[in-house]
């Protein structure tokens, strides 16, 4: 067992450098882009005075070089700043009257959501893909795995707003069983948030079926031909018996390998699918904060984003070992 | 046309000010209370606050000035301006000394009387030291605001001004109780129809009607007001199409069909002052020849430009950024287009033919890019040779408006003629996107500055028509049309027959305005 815990250890200091990498490069791309947040907010009124203030008062006017390193500090001190758009809020009226909202503060109830949309997805993708996968695999080549195929790989070579647009059509417009609009808020019934979450989960069960069906499926097989299946089928078990009990137990590494992704995903790459449903997640909130070009919640979303797809990875690469015998107790 | 004395033109100001306070709208009998208006708005920020000095799109602004603040004076659906916590107001016969009857027996949300007061010290945020105020320019020219009594203020003013009262309609100038004005930017309290209940920025914002208001049987029919904030286009129509809202701003002129198609919701339209503009810079050449600046009037299709890039939502514009929902927008016969007449003009600045670079972006206004290149098109029959520069829509108005010598633009215009020209045309002022002045023509800054401090309309029609005609024939700014405001309402959702045309959704006072059928 110790040995899973150095890897966990391993996994965790690589996974802090890889956050550091990611922070950098993130800072330096939105430095890239064209115009700032003064420019950005003060649009049309840009003129050079007032441009001036709101860069002095943001300290915007300081070396690219000496921010990031201010920011670094209060990012390893658990500060990740306050957000240009409620600074800029403050220098207005007095730091009294502004109630000093971080970008904590201001993330955290989007990122709930967004981890409420992922939970609810995951909820109905994960068993729906590998169930399909399994039927794929005891059903293979028939008809029933062909469609099952040919549906998945359709519907993840969509690009997902089509995909919500086409449910948004025949679940919302023409047969109105579900709202097209998903403005879930705090309070709500937990009724009525997950109706109301249903469309962009549903959406985002398309994207990321075919994926792990697929893999359920592969991995299954593989391992059809190995002398203990045919010794699990000539004892005269049922084949779906010999698949569950026998083959997917096996075959769970890859799949839990392919689900942690398709996890991550479900929180990184939501963006499209929040703005089109109107879900007030974290890729709404970081849309908007990459068109104002406010870098600390843009830095705060990356993180967030970057965090996701490692612990997600460790989390996979956990359970496969701790699925596999062999890894479990190497020798 | 009937001479109007000022005291005259003043005391109908006041009855309509009282009228609107006692009497009833010519619809309002059919409106009736109750129901929860759920709108979809775009232009909402994360950054959204109660801080008027703040407010710049229209999400906000229908929330706050909309329904939980009110501003001294109001501008009506029908363009007249009545009061709104003022109920009338009188000037010195120079406009400099204003004096304000301020609305008795009005409380704000937190129980505190409303008074002279609160209208000093909200005015006063936008002036304090260090403030950003959008408004300030609106408020500086105040050189002393008096209390005369628990309800009554008199503001005496740098220099005339006949439009002050109109002034303060602007949306940033809401009305904060004094003394507790941090605590109400907090928790959104002023003196509005619409009591806040939870404001969610960029996402979400919730109201209640209060039990009683001084607007009581006039405005405000709704129970509870919900305004969510829908930025994407499609997802807006789609949540009007589903009756998840009853009402959305900014239709998407490309898929407007299904909405005409659909017999559930209507279609509200109207020509406002927002118009689309090409200013060059009269102080570059070759614009600082006025037969340049002829010719390229000429050069310019404005129908077609109407209907290819407008889609026909628009009205054309003749060079004066004065429009519709101006008191004195003057009757101009816009420049036809005609290559003949663009050449005539070439000649007479001693060229053949020009080249020129126009820089536009989808940033100036949603299609410029087209509009340039159907300028180009019509403008090469005419020996003009226009070269379009494609520019980044990322830092656009820092970048390109006013530095580049001919560029694409757009104004959203102002409330009152002055306010106009003082903010685009003004010699010297910041926004002035053409440097135009008085080199290019002193007769326009000279009477800029008289119409200010004259208080007879039928002299200021006169003098705000002669500027218009001379921005027309001589002024640095193509205009070729106005762009209407087109929102979409639900048949569930009752509107008055006139839809104020100053600002989108109804001047953003739907919720004031509009009841359930």
């Amino acid at each position: 067992m110790s040995n899973v815990l150095r890897i966990i250890l391993q996994r965790l200091a690589l996974g802090l450098l890889t956050l550091f990498v990611v922070s950098v490069v993130i800072f330096a791309a939105v430095n890239l882009l064209p115009g700032d947040f003064a420019q950005v907010i003060l649009g049309q009124g840009a003129t050079p005075q007032a441009v001036e203030s709101i860069r002095r008062d943001l300290g915007l006017d300081q070396p690219v070089v000496l921010r990031y390193f201010d920011w670094l500090g209060g990012a390893l001190t658990g500060d990740l700043g306050t957000s240009f758009a409620q600074a800029n809020f403050a220098s207005f009226v007095g730091e009294g009257a502004a109630r000093g909202t971080t970008v904590m503060q201001q993330i955290a109830p989007r990122f709930a959501n967004t981890m409420f949309l992922a939970g609810v997805t995951a909820l109905i993708a994960v068993p729906f893909a590998v169930g399909l996968g399994i039927l794929a695999a005891l059903y293979r080549n028939t008809a029933f795995d062909k469609g099952a195929n040919v549906f998945a790989l359709t519907s993840i070579s969509s690009p997902e707003f089509f995909l919500a647009y086409v449910l948004i059509l025949f679940l919302a417009v023409l047969n109105p069983i579900l709202p097209s609009l998903s403005n879930i808020y705090a309070g709500m019934g937990l009724g009525e948030r997950l109706e109301r979450t249903l469309l962009p989960a549903l959406t985002l069960t398309l994207v990321v079926t075919a994926h792990m069906m697929r893999m359920t499926r592969a991995a299954i097989i593989n391992l059809l031909a190995s002398p203990y299946i045919e010794m699990a089928r000539l004892k005269g078990m049922s084949p779906m018996r010999v698949i569950v009990k026998h083959a997917l137990p096996n075959a769970l590494a890859p799949i839990i390998n392919v689900i942690a992704i398709n996890l991550a995903y479900l929180i990184t790459g939501v963006v499209v699918v929040e703005v089109v449903f109107v879900y007030p997640g974290i890729g709404q909130l970081f849309v908007d904060s990459v068109k104002i070009r406010d870098i600390p919640v843009v830095q705060a979303c990356c993180l967030i984003f970057a965090a996701a797809y490692i612990l997600l990875n460790l989390v996979a690469d956990i359970l496969s070992i701790l699925s596999n015998p062999r890894l479990r107790h190497p020798k | 046309m009937t001479s109007i004395s000022r005291r005259g033109l003043l005391r109908t100001g006041a009855a309509a000010g009282v009228l609107a306070a006692t009497g009833l709208p010519i619809r309002a009998q059919q409106a009736k209370r109750g129901g929860r208006l759920v709108v979809g708005l775009s232009g909402a920020n994360t950054s959204d606050s109660w801080d008027g000095r703040t407010h710049s799109d229209v999400f906000i602004i229908s929330a706050a000035q909309g329904a939980v603040f009110d501003s001294l004076t109001e501008v009506a659906a029908d363009g007249s301006l009545v009061g709104e916590l003022a109920t009338d107001w009188e000037a010195s016969s120079d406009a400099k000394t204003w004096t304000f009857n301020l609305r008795q027996g009005v409380t704000f949300h937190n129980g505190k009387p409303f008074g002279a007061d609160d209208v000093i010290e909200s005015l006063q945020l936008h002036v304090a030291e260090g403030s950003k105020s959008a408004a300030a320019p609106l408020v500086e020219p105040i050189a002393e605001m008096k209390k005369l009594g628990e309800h009554q203020v008199q503001f005496v003013l740098n220099a005339g001004n006949a439009d002050f009262p109109y002034l303060m309609s602007d949306y940033h100038l809401l009305i904060y109780p004094a003394g507790q004005i941090e605590e109400a930017i907090a928790q959104g309290i002023g003196t509005g129809l619409y009591r806040n209940v939870s404001l969610d920025p960029g996402v979400r914002w919730v109201g209640e009607r209060v039990e009683s208001h001084y607007k009581d049987g006039e405005f405000g029919w709704f129970d509870e007001i919900e305004f969510i904030a829908i930025n994407d286009n499609t997802a807006r129509m789609n949540a009007l199409l589903t009756g998840q809202v009853d009402a959305i701003n900014r239709i998407d002129f490309k898929t407007e069909q299904l909405l005409r198609a659909n017999p559930a919701v209507r279609i509200q339209e109207v020509t406002g002052n927002q118009h689309y503009t090409f200013p060059m810079l009269t102080n570059i050449a070759p614009f600082d020849d006025v037969n340049v600046r002829k010719a390229l009037k000429h050069g310019i299709n404005r129908q077609e430009m109407l209907e290819k890039v407008l889609f026909g939502h628009g009205q054309i514009a003749a060079d004066s950024p004065i429009g519709p929902a101006n008191q004195y927008m003057a009757e101009l016969d816009p420049i036809p287009y005609d290559p003949d007449q663009a050449k005539y003009y070439l000649q007479q600045a001693g060229l053949d033919s020009i080249d020129v670079n126009l820089s536009a972006s989808s940033a100036a206004f949603e299609g410029a890019v087209d509009a340039a290149q159907l300028y180009q098109a019509s403008a090469s029959a005419g020996g003009i040779n226009i070269n379009v520069v494609q520019e980044p829509a990322d830092g656009y108005w820092s970048n390109v408006w006013i530095k580049k010598p001919w560029c694409a633009c757009y104004w959203s215009g102002r409330a009152t003629e002055d306010w106009m020209f003082s903010s685009a045309y003004q010699e010297g002022v910041a926004w002035n996107d053409s440097q135009w002045d008085s080199e290019d023509n002193e007769r326009f800054q000279n009477l800029l500055v008289e119409a200010r401090a004259t208080l007879e309309p039928a002299l200021r029609r006169e003098m705000y028509g002669e500027m218009q005609q001379i921005l027309r024939d001589e002024g640095g700014v193509v205009i070729p049309m106005f762009a209407n405001w087109v929102q979409a309402v639900s048949n569930k959702v009752a509107t008055p027959d006139t839809i104020g045309n100053l600002w989108q959704m109804d001047n953003s006072r739907l919720a004031e305005r509009w009841w359930m059928a």
